[in-house]
């Protein structure tokens, strides 16, 4: 990133989230700490508060995905924003409308806020460049290419510390497809933001990026190594959409490897929580009776997701 | 309608704890054991649980912090913490006491209020204030009231807890001196008003 922080305003606030490289501490924490008092309201009887009344927010997504579009949907909708879904993909783009053109012509129909998934890494950078000039634009980056996915490593974040309560002992195992992984590359540097001292990360050699270890995580290829004593398990998908070229023998080669089944789970901590960002593949990284045992908390990730996009948004639009 | 509550000029504040006291003896006539209680935070929140545990309610205290339904959010933002609301029994058909510890423009009130109603149709809602500073923005009035405070321009009144839980008002400069409250105060501190 650059000398200036593009995310943060000239008062050190946010004015977009875009990755969680370079973000300080105070921001995550005080992200994490909003989302608790939003957690609840989920459960009122009204299930909105008016912080984004009468703002527009619009899902800009250039990449297929239902989960994260309707969680920041019900988000947006549950501060009484106007929430406007573009699957772009199946729009302009295709009649050759650059990406910036789209986006002005967006801000000309004056939006407040993107919302923005694209399978090129750094599409939401340019995008927030491109507005600068707006102080009013926000824009929240919702997974772009290989590079960043900043509301689900705060999400994880926030399970993690739900459960956890202290980031300063912990123990975290990422397993599986860490290559293609946005999720894995936040969660790491949201992780070591907020002081955990042992991150690992777990996958053969083949799904691994180089230079990983410089992001301060222990890399291991044995997962039953890699397991040992670790308070949290996140397992990722194999994104096989996006391998180029023969990676792994197959699938349930990888699930006879790296897949966890409860006899690896009995290695970590007893008490350790199993997380898994979905759409999870059962039977290829993680066991049915994993999946849905005591120890998994990949339902309340989801819940907890809601809540933190709602506590990122009401903080992008209020810093403005 | 108690006595009409006691006016102090700018220089002199009362004592909070007296005011706990006069508020405990107005509000004793008007409760019942279906008497619901919310505290708006920080401040409106300790003197709830003053109130709470003198008055022997049965039903556990209302918290709200309203800081996701104010007015200036839009320029002010969102304070660096704020708390969950926590409204711990049925509010459809329930006569509940509002409790806040300064009561000033309204605005608060109000924000109060629209929360509220965000869980249900209480039947009905009285504002209790330990002082009131009476330079009301809004058609807001308190029906119980500890006294009325005149507050100089540029100052906030606000309602502090020590150590020992003692409650204490206090005059605080600031500097925006406009409409719109201060933002978090210190910790230890209410929010300004």
């Amino acid at each position: 990133m650059s000398q200036a922080n593009p995310q943060l305003n000239a008062r050190g606030g946010l004015q977009h989230l875009l990755t969680i490289e370079g973000l300080p501490q105070e921001i995550v924490r005080h992200i994490l700490d909003t989302a608790g008092s939003f957690v609840g309201i989920g459960e009122r009887e009204v299930k909105k508060v008016p912080l984004l009344r009468g703002k527009s927010v619009f899902n800009l997504f250039f990449e297929n995905s239902t989960r994260t579009r309707t969680t920041f949907e019900i988000a947006a909708k549950r501060l009484s924003a106007d929430v406007i879904n573009l699957n772009v993909n199946t729009s302009s783009t295709t009649k050759g409308e650059s990406l910036l053109d789209t986006v002005d012509n967006l801000a000309a129909m004056n939006a407040d806020m993107f919302v923005v998934r694209h399978a090129q890494s750094g599409a939401p950078h340019l995008i927030a460049r491109h507005v600068r000039s707006q102080p009013h634009l926000h824009v929240v980056n919702a997974g772009d290419g290989r590079h960043a996915h900043p509301t689900q490593g705060l999400l994880d974040a926030y399970t993690i510390r739900h459960y956890k309560r202290d980031f300063a002992h912990l123990s975290v195992a990422i397993v599986g497809d860490i290559l293609h992984s946005r999720v894995a590359r936040s969660l790491i540097q949201v992780l070591r933001t907020l002081g955990t001292p042992d991150v690992r990360v777990i996958a053969p050699q083949t799904l691994l990026p180089t230079g990983i270890e410089g992001m301060g995580v222990k890399v291991f290829h044995d997962v039953e190594k890699g397991l040992r004593e670790t308070d949290v398990i996140v397992m990722l998908r194999l994104q096989n959409e996006r391998m180029r070229g023969p990676l792994l023998p197959s699938a349930q080669e990888f699930f006879k490897t790296y897949g966890l089944t409860a006899e690896r789970l009995a290695l970590a901590r007893p008490d350790a929580i199993v997380m898994h960002p979905g759409p999870m593949n059962r039977g290829v990284e993680i066991d049915s009776l994993v999946a849905d045992g005591g120890q998994s908390v990949i339902l309340p990730q989801v819940t907890f997701g809601i809540a933190v996009r709602m506590a990122v948004m009401s903080i992008l639009a209020g810093g403005s | 309608m108690p006595t009409l509550p006691p006016t102090f000029p700018m220089t002199t504040l009362p004592d909070a704890e007296a005011l706990v006291g006069q508020l405990v003896d107005q509000l004793r006539p008007h409760v019942s054991p279906d008497t619901a209680m919310v505290g708006i935070a920080t401040g409106g929140a300790w003197l709830a649980e003053r109130l709470h545990r003198s008055l022997g309610l049965a039903i556990p205290l209302g918290l709200l912090d309203i800081s996701f339904y104010r007015d200036d959010y839009s320029s002010s933002g969102l304070k660096a913490s704020v708390k969950p609301s926590r409204i711990p029994f049925d509010v459809d058909d329930r006569d509940i006491l509002l409790v806040d510890d300064v009561l000033y423009t309204g605005r608060t009130t109000r924000a109060a209020l629209n929360e509220l109603f965000d869980y249900g149709r209480p039947r009905s809602v009285h504002l209790v204030v330990l002082a009131d500073r009476d330079e009301r923005q809004l058609p807001v009035a308190a029906r119980f009231v500890g006294a009325t405070v005149r507050v100089p321009p540029g100052c906030s009144l606000e309602l502090r807890r020590d150590a020992h839980g003692i409650l204490a008002l206090a005059l605080e400069a600031r500097l925006d001196a406009g409409n719109t409250p201060a933002p978090a105060g210190p910790s230890g501190a209410g929010a300004g008003r």
